[in-house]
């Protein structure tokens, strides 16, 4: 900590000639992981802007760290043990089930809490934002958790790949129905979705297309003995359909490549990851040459976003600070910031509840808004109320007494903690805690 | 806007609590007047709620579950209170009270969540709205910028209430939210960053709120209305005080439950059901003492009202 800092110290008063400016690193792991504890800005400030961009896409982690959970595997019980319960054990059964949530919610937490590649977490919790599903509906910890795992692998990976799997996903099957979708009497809930959210966005598809492709998908279910996909032809309308101006007897796999064949498709994952990275306004001339760029690798992540952080629109000083934080970025990339040790996340799964974001909950099949509608009066002063216990220490494992940053100089502490200037002017000779406090609890701490 | 259009919005009351010429009345806004919703959490058995008690089909289908001719409380030839209820029975028989049947909407989901997210923003049960259906109607017709609040939630969830332009604040208990709100400053900053901007307005909505709030609270009348201990007591009180105290404020929501209740129905389901009526009770009776009473609709809903057929 100490020697990162007094390197920090050094780079800052005199940069390197190639290096990052302190704000441009600041921004940069802002908008892209958790913020950046100091040792985290340092380690990136002697490499070129390109340079710093290539390492946090290089070397993503594909699968977490954290220990699993021991019951990830167990299969739903079937319907004929759920009867043959009693109510006591059918009490008992439904309890555990809420705390495995409950665990599961803690798991992440802690996955991102210590994480080496925060990217991967941003990501997984950007496609869970598009390929919602949620405990609510799906009602089986061990589905979320599998869903988790599969999202994480494809976080900065392919999309035709992450949409085939996706699509044949236990939790996404029973979130959007595919369980019920049957030859003759066909669900639209997942074929609704696909096209309206997931891959091309209103306006570019007809009722008609969404019917055609509901029937394409019959047969595509949850194994109940095994909690596995199935594709059960007994149950699939093998028959002709027109979808997009295309015929054939297409199956769901063909469905979702006649959708990737759709050039808005690569632009609408554009503009959500823009909204996501850069702004709410999207540039529509820049999202076309994102999205054609996006199309020329085959719909490969890393060449997309390495270019949505290279372009002028994400790096351009105006941009800095210009984004509300997430409960669950503001909450992790505090606890991060200050190394807060957490040996139980449960306090987390209960602030990021308060704030706004339930993880694997999310309040429908849109995700959360985010935005503006972050902060509300109600979410707001819950957020302030967080940074009050965590700078007390309450519910965490440890104070923050005085680890952040011993003689750093008040104005480059704000560099590191804060996106653009404060609103209120730090007080003078402050230090330690009460500098940190006032920072952390200034509005412009809720931004990125 | 009158009254009747907000219920007629709703269309989700079993039960409406109020005097009748509150919504008989026609005319402007009249913004002095106050909505308070209860939400039944969970899903509340209307047919164990109001019984129809005359229909054989209701007893053939509940063999455990239904509640005995003999008990019920009569309302009308066909209908009757469940038994728990009988706290209520003088605010039927004086005609504050309205029982709104057979509200829905087409293709119900039996997904609580999923339900109760299409009776909090009234939309199409094949469409997804973020917007709660009061902050839409506000949108349209704003409540003075003199208002605390537009709407006030006690406990977590504001969701009929929240919307992008709706000043609504939550809170468990007056008091605490005082302490937490007089942390935030207002700030007059002006900003071109909209994010900041939006931060600084909430931030100046919520020192506006309780300022108000601290002044009406702090020169209100000495409480003590006697409201059952109960969670849905507590919060009824919370509401009596807020309006005693001449808090300015649209709308104000509470709720009860759970009544996702999957066994012991019967028992539970009496012993919420009893819950609510003593509450409403003393609620009704801190507002006609206040002489508030004929200002205020206080309704119930819930997302769904349970099947016919009981579970085997």
């Amino acid at each position: 900590m100490w020697w990162c800092m007094v390197i920090g110290l050094l780079l800052w008063i005199a940069p390197v000639a190639l290096g990052l400016e302190l704000d441009e690193a600041h921004h940069l792991l802002a908008r892209t992981s958790f913020g950046g504890p100091p040792a985290e800005i340092a380690a990136l400030r002697p490499l070129s802007y390109e340079a710093a961009v290539d390492r946090l896409l290089n070397g993503v982690r594909q699968q977490p760290r954290t220990a699993s959970p021991t019951w990830v595997d167990e299969p739903p019980p079937t319907p004929l043990e759920r009867q043959a319960m009693s109510d006591e054990a059918r009490k008992a059964f439904r309890e555990q089930v809420r705390a495995h949530a409950f665990a599961l919610k803690g798991w992440w937490y802690q996955e991102m809490l210590n994480t080496d590649t925060p990217l991967t977490e941003r990501m997984t919790l950007f496609w869970h934002n598009h390929f919602t599903s949620s405990l609510q509906k799906v009602k089986w910890p061990p589905f979320l958790y599998r869903q988790n795992l599969l999202l994480r692998q494809y976080a900065v990976g392919n999309f035709r790949a992450l949409l085939h799997a996706v699509a044949k996903d236990p939790a996404m099957l029973l979130y959007l129905d595919s369980q019920t979708n049957r030859q003759g009497a066909p669900n639209e809930n997942f074929a609704r979705e696909l096209l309206e959210l997931f891959t091309l966005g209103e306006g570019h598809y007809s009722e008609q297309d969404i019917k055609e492709a509901a029937r394409a998908f019959t047969g595509w279910e949850v194994e109940r003995r095994t909690g596995r996909f199935r594709f059960n032809t007994r149950e699939h309308d093998d028959g002709p359909k027109t979808f997009l101006r295309r015929h054939g007897p297409f199956d769901g796999d063909a469905i979702l490549d006649i959708l990737l064949d759709q050039p808005r498709l690569a632009a609408h994952i554009t503009e959500k990851l823009w909204r996501t990275f850069i702004s709410d306004t999207p540039d529509a001339t820049e999202v076309q040459r994102l999205a054609a760029l996006f199309r020329q690798h085959d719909y490969a992540l890393k060449p997309l976003l390495k270019a949505l952080y290279m372009s002028s629109y994400f790096r351009t000083a105006s941009n800095r600070g210009t984004m509300i934080k997430s409960p669950v970025e503001l909450i992790v990339g505090t606890l991060r910031l200050l190394h807060v040790p957490v040996s139980d996340p449960e306090p987390l799964v209960r602030a990021g509840r308060y704030l706004g974001q339930d993880l694997f909950d999310p309040p429908n099949v849109k995700g959360w808004p985010g935005g503006k509608a972050w902060i509300t009066s109600s979410t707001l002063l819950a957020r302030q109320q967080f940074l009050h216990r965590v700078l007390r220490g309450q519910d965490m494992a440890s104070s923050t007494d005085g680890q952040m940053a011993p003689g750093l100089p008040a104005a480059q502490f704000a560099h590191m903690l804060l996106s653009i200037a404060p609103v209120h002017p730090l007080p003078k000779d402050v230090e330690g805690r009460i500098l940190l406090e006032h920072l952390m609890l200034d509005p412009v701490y809720q931004l990125q | 806007m009158r009254r009747r259009d907000f219920l007629k919005l709703t269309g989700l009351a079993p039960l409406v609590l109020a005097v009748p010429e509150v919504y008989g009345q026609a005319g402007g806004v009249h913004w002095e007047r106050v909505l308070v919703l209860v939400e039944l959490r969970g899903g509340n058995d209307g047919l164990n709620t109001v019984v129809p008690y005359r229909d054989e089909p209701y007893y053939r289908l509940r063999p455990q579950l239904a509640v005995p001719r003999q008990s019920v409380l009569q309302l009308s030839e066909q209908l009757g209170f469940n038994p728990a209820l009988e706290p209520l029975m003088p605010l039927w028989q004086a005609r504050e009270l309205a029982v709104v049947l057979g509200v829905g909407y087409a293709n119900p989901n039996r997904s609580h969540f999923r339900s109760i997210e299409i009776w909090d923003t009234a939309s199409q049960s094949d469409e997804v709205l973020q917007e709660g259906w009061i902050a839409r109607l506000f949108a349209k017709q704003k409540p003075p910028t003199t208002f605390a609040a537009d709407g006030i939630a006690l406990g977590l969830d504001p969701r009929p209430l929240s919307g992008a332009h709706m000043r609504t604040i939550t809170m468990r208990q007056p008091q605490q939210f005082l302490d937490r709100a007089s942390r935030v400053q207002p700030t007059v900053v002006s900003t071109t960053n909209p994010a900041l901007a939006h931060i600084l307005a909430v931030q100046n909505e919520l020192s506006h709120a309780a300022t108000l709030l601290q002044d009406k609270l702090a020169g209100g009348p000495d409480q003590d209305f006697a409201f059952p201990a109960t969670p849905i007591g507590r919060q009824l009180q919370v509401v009596a005080t807020l309006l005693t105290s001449r808090a300015p404020v649209a709308v104000l929501k509470v709720s009860h439950g759970s009544f996702d209740t999957h066994s012991n129905q019967r028992n539970t389901h009496d012993r919420l059901l009893h819950e609510l009526a003593e509450a409403l009770v003393a609620f009704r009776q801190a507002m006609r003492t206040a002489n508030l009473w004929k200002q205020v609709v206080l309704m119930t809903y819930a997302e769904f009202g349970r099947r016919a057929a009981e579970k085997r």
